[in-house]
């Protein structure tokens, strides 16, 4: 049977599918509250740079930006597609670079913290 | 088959950027399709969020302070609103995606959905009280 990278798209689809299903509203509640000048205490400068020092905050705020940024990165691929942008082999190629340097930038910007 | 055929198929006329107007549940389908620009983009805001995080703490606020602006504000309203749109059709079609069995049964289609809405209320609810908001 030939090879695919079928399974290892589908994979981070599915999780990122559902993890951002079942984090994501709450998530944009929150900065939501804290522009219209309720801010949660987790956002205090010190509060959040503790939990991202962390190894449980670092790895939490990895998978969630690496499984949003790829869910992501596939779904607009194909929203592209189905509004009449036919050339998916570049629309892959951008998105999935976009991805990877997301995914490379939180290392890096977790790593500092 | 592999073989060329000799008569014309027949191939139906499908406007690439217009197809979704016929129907509305090509609607629908194209709503949630939409909502993936609107959680990208707050990828994207989240991931700025780190970097001015790992800045220091006057970046930190500038990150904050930026959030405020009425731009910003409707962009997250309607995020949210996508958000949840995203959020409840996927839990609608998880018993087909996510289909649990036990033993020779399978768990009916309700158990998986109402199942994620569970979950997903009780996630929630443990995440604003984590971060402190009641």
């Amino acid at each position: 049977m030939a090879k695919s990278n079928k399974p290892i798209i589908w994979g981070t689809f599915a999780a990122g599918g559902e993890l951002v299903s079942l984090i994501m509203p709450v998530l944009i509640l929150l900065t939501l509250l804290a522009a219209t000048g309720h801010v949660p205490a987790i956002f205090g400068y010190e509060k959040l740079h503790a939990f991202a020092a962390g190894w449980f905050g670092k790895l939490a705020i990895f998978v969630v930006l690496f499984l949003s940024l790829w869910s992501q990165a596939h779904r607009l691929r194909i929203t592209c597609f189905d509004f009449g942008l036919r050339a998916d082999g570049l629309v892959a190629f951008v998105m999935y670079i976009l991805a990877a340097l997301g995914s490379v930038a939180t290392v890096v910007y977790l790593a500092r913290i | 088959m592999g073989e060329k055929m000799s008569r014309r198929p027949y191939v139906r006329e499908v406007p690439p950027t217009t197809w979704y107007f016929r129907m509305p549940r090509y609607m629908r389908y194209m709503v949630r399709e939409v909502t993936s620009i609107f959680i990208g983009i707050y990828t994207v805001i989240m991931l700025v969020g780190l970097m001015r995080l790992s800045e220091g703490p006057a970046q930190w606020q500038s990150f904050l302070d930026a959030l405020k602006s009425p731009g910003s504000v409707t962009f997250q309203v309607l995020a949210l609103l996508f958000a949840l749109y995203n959020s409840f059709t996927w839990f609608n079609v998880a018993p087909k995606a996510l289909p649990l069995q036990f033993g020779e049964d399978m768990a009916p289609d309700s158990v998986v959905a109402i199942g994620h809405y569970v979950v997903w209320v009780l996630l929630s609810i443990f995440i604003l009280f984590w971060a402190g908001v009641f």
